[in-house]
């Protein structure tokens, strides 16, 4: 259907339909967050699972709508086993993805919207760096549905900071 | 006005907004339910009354303040007449909405009036509105809260209700579902609540714009509703209430215009309806509603509400035939107990991508809890698709709607 391309591509879809690392995690040793959008009742539940500094394991449950499963279940595949530096990393330049003013600004002042680096000398990563996840790009084109994007990233924030991972 | 005539004729053109293209398409506008549009009359009416008469109201003596003045009483008489009340000059209360209304209710007559070991009726198919401020207030107060549920075929349940009415001091319920469209036999439970002692509330904001309301025959003791449903601004809603019970109720909010008099050591309130009225009231928003209660007067309540039955008739229809199971709607199923409210679940789609890809055909209808998240849960589900009418609409839009839902059906697989 012309003019949804951007949103419902196919990765997202495949994504949707097959969701990957579905299902529960035994709490302790993993945490479990929740996310949830009051607006349109999408549910992310995050198990996540340490081991010495690395990501070790991570399930996704809940219900939702096409943007925010799909985005749960890619988070999965490119979070685990990842060193919590990396994925510490990844969640920052996804959501300066998600970011609708970075988007709107578009020029090397905005963190973000540069994708090489920002004024204030942290690197954030380059879409391209970000594999399947580049496919929620789309997204920002309709910023109601950036708050179902970012639902899981921001319960697995949310989660790291409670297990006071750095 | 000339009487309007739909079905043959579609008031589309009398509605600025709906001549709106949007991604290429022509907007179908399906949510209704959640705020109407506003016919030219309205629009005009506002802005000839910023153009050449606004004024602060009931504080002037200079001519523009008098008409100003004169606008917006005559507003309160019309909203008044709308429903049918006794003494609208009296018991009308303008508010920012009907969740204000309710609001109201529950902080003056109801922290006057509950206590614990009371009770207070709701039912599994309110809004919001009518279940937030009496959990706020019960919390408060400790009374308790008792629930009507909803059966299988999405009605009230009244089985048990004179047992569950025992101690019940107040009962709130709606008039018209906003999720199910189901209309409760409101004037049955109102004397069931009245024989035992209790009072009752409606929330009208659903049925106000689609049917013709009379307090007197609801038997309610209080009605809320919003003007922004029934083709008037945002910004204003009304309470209706009994004189007796108006009289009797603590100040809302306080300031400017609800007193006679302020002394260091007290104040003496106004009298009604301005009792409840503090500060500079939506003068234009009054107005406007007035221009909207004449535009839905001249139209003819009757002639709405068989203009949705009809639709919605041809709605189900068309859904039916063109879907069958994949399509599942949350509604009654007579005629004559249900609004023109369509809530639906469409073969596994979120209802959020839903209405994505509706929007995507210019078809707006609305995705979510609906504020009704105890009636999702019961329906078991965390949100529905709701598509609404109301007289502007016509079969091109359940048309198009249809369309649409296919389209997503493509690309949803």
């Amino acid at each position: 259907m012309t003019g949804l391309e951007d949103l419902y591509r196919e990765i997202i879809l495949d994504h949707y339909r097959s969701p990957r690392n579905r299902g529960e995690l035994p709490v302790p040793p993993a945490h479990r967050v929740e996310g949830f959008n009051p607006l349109c009742g999408d549910e992310v539940v995050v198990y996540v699972e340490l081991d010495d500094g690395t990501l070790s394991d991570i399930r996704i449950s809940g219900q939702g709508c096409s943007i925010s499963q799909s985005s749960a279940s890619l988070m999965s595949a490119a979070v685990k086993g990842k060193p919590v530096s990396e994925v510490r990393g990844l969640i920052k330049t996804f959501k300066a993805m998600m970011s609708i003013h970075e988007a709107r600004l578009g020029d090397g002042e905005s963190q973000g919207a540069s994708p090489n680096g920002s004024a204030s000398g942290e690197t954030v990563g380059d879409p391209d760096s970000l594999g399947e996840l580049a496919a929620l790009q789309g997204v920002v084109k309709f910023p109601v549905r950036i708050k179902c994007a970012t639902l899981s990233w921001n319960a697995l924030a949310q989660g790291l900071d409670e297990m006071g991972a750095a | 006005m000339e009487k309007m005539t739909l079905g043959a004729l579609s008031c589309k053109e009398d509605f600025p907004l709906l001549s709106r293209v949007v991604h290429g398409k022509r907007l179908v506008y399906l949510d209704s339910a959640s705020s109407s549009q506003r016919p030219q009359v309205v629009l005009d009416a506002m802005d000839d009354y910023y153009r050449t008469t606004h004024a602060n109201v009931h504080r002037g003596v200079y001519s523009i303040a008098e008409e100003a003045d004169h606008l917006y009483e005559a507003a309160r008489l019309s909203a008044g007449r709308f429903v049918g009340a006794p003494d609208p000059e009296h018991e009308i209360i303008f508010t920012k909405n009907a969740t204000e209304a309710i609001n109201l209710v529950a902080a003056t007559w109801g922290r006057k009036n509950l206590h614990s070991g009371d009770a207070v009726l709701l039912t599994d198919m309110e809004h919001h509105s009518n279940i937030v401020p009496w959990l706020a207030l019960a919390e408060e107060r400790e009374f308790e809260l008792r629930w009507l549920s909803v059966d299988e075929h999405y009605r009230l349940d009244l089985s048990d209700l004179d047992r569950q009415l025992d101690g019940v001091k107040l009962v709130a319920c709606t008039t018209m579902s906003n999720v199910l469209g189901t209309i409760p036999p409101f004037a049955e439970i109102a004397e069931r609540a009245h024989k035992a002692g209790a009072l009752v509330l409606a929330d009208a904001a659903q049925s106000v714009p689609h049917l013709p309301t009379d307090v007197g025959s609801l038997g309610c003791d209080f009605l809320a509703f919003s003007a922004h449903k029934m083709l008037g601004p945002t910004g204003i809603g009304v309470l209706w209430a009994r004189h007796e019970l108006l009289e009797e109720m603590p100040t809302f909010l306080g300031g400017g215009g609800m007193i006679r008099d302020v002394r260091h050591d007290g104040f003496v309130s106004n009298v009604l309806p301005w009792k409840f009225e503090a500060g500079t009231p939506p003068i234009a928003e009054a107005v406007g509603l007035g221009a909207a209660v004449d535009y839905l007067g001249s139209v003819g309540m009757e002639a709405v509400r068989k203009h949705e039955v009809n639709l919605m008739g041809y709605a189900l229809e068309t859904l039916g035939d063109r879907f069958g199971d994949d399509l599942t709607v949350f509604a009654p199923p007579g005629a004559e107990e249900r609004g023109g409210v369509i809530s639906f679940a469409y073969r596994d789609v979120h209802p959020h991508d839903l209405a994505q890809v509706l929007d995507q055909s210019g078809v707006c209808v609305r995705a979510g809890h609906h504020c009704a998240k105890p009636l999702m849960r019961r329906l078991g589900v965390s949100a529905t698709a709701r598509a609404s009418l109301y007289l502007y609409n016509d079969e091109s839009d359940v048309d198009a709607l249809a369309d649409a839902i296919a389209e997503a059906g493509t690309l949803f697989g």
